[in-house]
Order: C-alpha cells, then structure tokens, then sequence
C-alpha cells in the first residue's frame, strides 16, 4: 500500500441532527489504493459518515480529511478528483445514458472515455436507452458510469447492491473489483456481510454512531470480541466446545491428556470466528455496553 | 471564469434539449398562452378596449408560467429526484448550473412573450409594442421577481406529488386577481386592493404600458419599484430556503 498520506482520514467524528446523535465519535483513515468497509446495520450512521466526507452535511465536531482537503467546504479541486454514487438519486430522465456521461465527462478537467466507461459500467448495449427506460440494474450501473467518467482518484460507493438480484450484485462487484485494479481508492458502505468479506481490504463494523471493530475481513474480531473455538469430543464420546482467547494454551492442554490417555482426540478443530460471528455478537450487543464512549459524544 | 461561461452554455443546451423532449411541459408552455389568446380573443371579438387589456395580461401570465410555475415545479421535481445532490457532487459550479437553468427558464419567457406580441399584431390588431425598451425593463425585472418567488415557493412544498396543487393554489387566484383576462379596475374594491399589492398586476400594467398605451416610463416606475420589491423578497427566500435535497420522512 502507498505509503504517502492517507486517501481518508477522520478522527473523533461527531454528528449530531437536533437532539440524535448520529455519529459519536468515529475514527478510521484509509490508505491510497484500498477497498475500505463500512458495515453495520440500517441506521447506523455509515451513510451520516460518508455523505459528510462527500461534502453533503457538516459535521458537529472532529477532523476529517478527504485526499487532503477538508471536505466541509467542498473545494471543486475535490470534486474533480472524487466519484459519488449516493444511495439513491435522479437524473435526467429524457437523456439516453451516452448525453448523460458525455455531459458529465464536461464537468471534469481530466476526464475518461466516454466509451470505456460505458464499458467499465456494464452499459454496452444500453447506450442509447433513454434513462427513464433503464431497469433498476442498469440505472445502478449508470450511476457507477456518472461517478467514474470524470476519473475520480477515490470512489464512494453508498450501499451500490441494496436491492440488487444475485446476478446484478455480482455484476456490481467485478465493476468494483475493476475499480480497485485500476488503483482506485473506494469507501463502500453495505449491510451486507458477504459483500464485505468479498470487496474490502479492511472492514469498520459500525453501529449506533460508533466502530466497534476494525481490520481485515479474514482477521476481524480475533482478539477483540469473539475468540477462538475449539471443539473436539470427550471420552464419551459428546461434542465439547469451548472459546478461548489463547487456543495454544488449550490445545497443549487437551492433547497432552490425550496423549496421557493413550487417546486420540476425535473431531478436533480450531476455527476462528468468522466475519459474521463478529458482526452478529457486536452488532447484538446492548447499546449500553458501549456506553463509555458516550461521555465523548 | 470562461470556463464556468461554458459549463453554463452546456448546462443550458442541455435543459434546452431534454425541454423538447417532454412534449406535455413544451405544450403547456407555448399552446396555453395562444389558446388564452383565441379563446379571449373570440369572446371579446370587436371589442378592442378588452383586446388591449388581454395581450399585455397574457404578456404578464406568460412571464409567470415560464418562471414561477415552471421553476417550482422543477425544483420539486429535481430535488425529490436526488438530481440536485448528484450535480452538486460533482465539479460543476453551482453559478453554471443555476445559470443555466434561468436561461432555460428566459429562453420559454422569450419564446412565449415573441408568440404573444405576434398573436396580439397580427390577430387581435393591438399592433407591436410601442417602446421596447420598456418592455424590456420590465420584462427583465419580471422574469427575476417570479423566477426568484417560484424558488422561493418551491421550499414550502414538500413532495412533487403536492406540487401542481400548491402552484396553482397561488398561481390561479393571481392571475384572475391581477387582472390577466380583465382591466382590474373594474374589479370589486377589496379584489383591487388585494391585487394592488400583488407584483403581477404591476408586472401587467408596466407591459401594458409599454405594449399598448405607449404611457410614459416616468409613469410606471412605481409599478417596476413593487416588482422589484417582490423579487427582492423572493431572492432572500430563494437562497435562505435552498436545499440540494429533500427532506426526509
């Protein structure tokens, strides 16, 4: 990964509408190049989060930095260098998807082929359809075309498969994997687990205004939240399992009564807790448990 | 600065372009004014001193549909569309965008207002404006005021589904009140003196002025000194008001 300045960084972010809070105090960076995750349930502040780095809302309190500006007061030179495609919006519905990219590829000073992006899109075919004619997929995929003529260094992408039949979702996600080829840093939120452990380098499982894990999808959790789990069975025979925060210690343990015994252990395995363990015992938790950062908010 | 020039000629080729390919929104702008013209054109055949009152009243409606109506109507619909975020995500400067959609808007006014002063000559023998720098001023000032007051009108409505009945809710009794289809003078008192506070009954007097009557300018200033009023009150809303999306729940 670049070594150079972070694509994203955001320190003690707060937001807060009226009276709810709906970010409490979140801090994430991401590096140039990678395909960071937020996750977390509806609600959770993910889109509060990066429609602030988009520039749409202000935020209460905090840093947040977006390729080196600061994306409160929406300088166009971050504009230029930035993709945004929003959970849900418009656009002209009486232009064929080829107006609407080339007019967009006007607002750009560098901006892509038209054709390529198309391309990239997964709108070949599509070109002269008029937008309002476009299925839900492909007005999704028009909405990657828009965000992408222009070039962007760094891709938000909010919730880019909600509602999306499996086959449109994997569409969605090879256009994203491309992305990430080309050495596009991008921001995605979902809901989804699977999209999650199958696009993102890094992973922020966020609820209520808070992360409360962040890392690698494959390695998320291990040492946090959820533990290891051994399982293997007894004498008798009967399936034992046990969590344990230190499987070395446990497994020298087991093997050497085993041993003693003149036993086998049958059935013994070690798995790690995978990403959806994690998601479910955070995301199930009690808000009050979490209930020490709320002095910060 | 060239180049925010030519995003906003952009931006309006392309507000020009989708216009034309919405048959029902070219309809109501260009049929509705002539239809007016021939249906009050037949009810008050003969009588030239309500032909005169009627042209420069179609004149002033004109002005009203092109940028009240049609602005807030746009708004609404642009806004609950997610249109507007979207643009404003990008790098074009909101300048380029707005200004492009103002001279859509003008380019309808004119197109309107050149349909109406040509009905009013050729058909209704009301001849051709008799100063056109008048006409000018207070064509200029009109397209501001309701341009201003339709953005304006465009941040009480909640969703576009409301829209058409919030407009007209306004746009109706305006346009009966201020005297579009008759000389307001000889409306009821209380319907006067409601309608002496409306910018659109000075909008028409002005346009009648210059239109028909070929009074002097030095008499209507204080009908511009209203409008301008109205589009002042309505800028301060317009911004103070403006949103790129809507509200939720």
């Amino acid at each position: 990964m670049d070594s150079g300045a972070p694509a994203i960084l955001v320190r003690d972010l707060h937001k807060s509408y009226g009276g709810v809070q709906a970010v409490r105090g979140i801090d994430f960076e991401v590096a140039r190049g990678e395909v960071f995750g937020l996750l977390g349930p509806n609600g959770a502040g993910k889109t509060t989060t990066v429609e602030i780095l988009e520039g749409y809302r202000e935020r209460t309190s905090g840093i947040a930095s977006v390729l080196g500006h600061d994306p409160g007061s929406r300088p166009r030179a971050l504009r230029e260098r930035v993709g945004i495609v929003l959970q849900e919006s418009g656009t002209y519905r009486h232009a064929t998807v080829r107006e609407l990219v080339t007019h967009w590829a006007g607002f750009y000073p560098a901006s892509r082929d038209v054709d390529e992006v198309i391309e990239l899109a997964g709108l070949r075919g599509s070109e002269d359809v008029l937008t309002r004619r476009l299925s839900g997929g492909q007005a999704r995929r028009l909405d990657f075309a828009l965000a992408l003529v222009g070039d962007p260094e760094l891709v938000f992408l909010d919730e880019p498969t909600t509602g999306f039949d499996p086959a449109a979702r994997r569409a969605a996600w090879e256009t994203i994997r491309a992305l990430a080829e080309l050495g596009k840093t991008i921001l995605l939120t979902t809901h989804y687990l699977d999209e999650a452990q199958a696009l993102c380098d890094r992973v922020a499982i966020v609820k209520d205004g808070r992360i409360l894990a962040v890392g690698a999808p494959a390695e998320l959790g291990v040492g946090a939240v959820s533990r290891y789990r051994v399982s293997w069975r007894d004498e008798d025979g009967v399936l034992v399992t046990r969590e344990t925060d230190d499987p070395t210690a446990l497994l020298h343990q087991l093997t050497s009564a085993a041993l003693a015994r003149g036993t086998g252990l049958t059935d013994l395995s070690v798995t790690r807790p995978s990403l959806e363990d994690v998601y479910l015992e955070l995301t199930a938790e009690a808000p009050v448990t979490t209930v020490e950062g709320g002095s910060a908010a | 600065m060239t180049a925010t020039l030519a995003l906003t000629w952009r931006q309006y080729r392309l507000e020009r372009r989708m216009f034309w390919r919405n048959p029902s929104a070219a309809f109501f702008n260009f049929v509705l004014p002539l239809l007016f013209l021939a249906l009050f054109g037949t009810i008050f055949a003969g009588s030239q001193d309500d032909l005169d009152v009627i042209v420069p009243g179609i004149a002033g409606m004109s002005i009203m549909t092109t940028t009240f109506v049609a602005l807030a109507m746009n708004m609404v619909f642009l806004r609950e569309q997610g249109v507007l975020k979207r643009l404003r995500g990008t790098p074009l400067p909101t300048g380029a965008y707005l200004g492009g959609l103002a001279a859509h808007a003008v380019t309808n006014t004119a197109i309107q207002l050149a349909i109406v002063i040509a009905a009013g000559a050729g058909l209704l023998n009301v001849g051709l404006p008799e100063s056109w720098v008048a006409l000018g001023v207070f064509v200029v000032a009109g397209v501001a005021c309701f341009a201003a007051l339709g953005v304006a009108l465009s941040h009480a409505i909640p969703n576009f589904d409301s829209a058409p009945a919030y407009v007209n809710a306004i746009f109706l009794p305006v346009i009966v009140i201020s005297g579009v289809f008759y000389d307001a003078d000889n409306a009821p008192a209380f319907l006067r003196d409601i309608g002496e506070v409306l910018p659109l009954t000075h909008l028409i007097d002005g346009l009648s002025a210059a239109m028909v009557t070929g009074a002097p300018f030095s008499d209507n200033l204080s009908d511009l000194a209203v409008v301008l009023v109205w589009g002042a009150i309505g800028a301060v809303l317009a911004v103070r008001g403006f949103s790129w999306e809507a509200r939720r729940g």
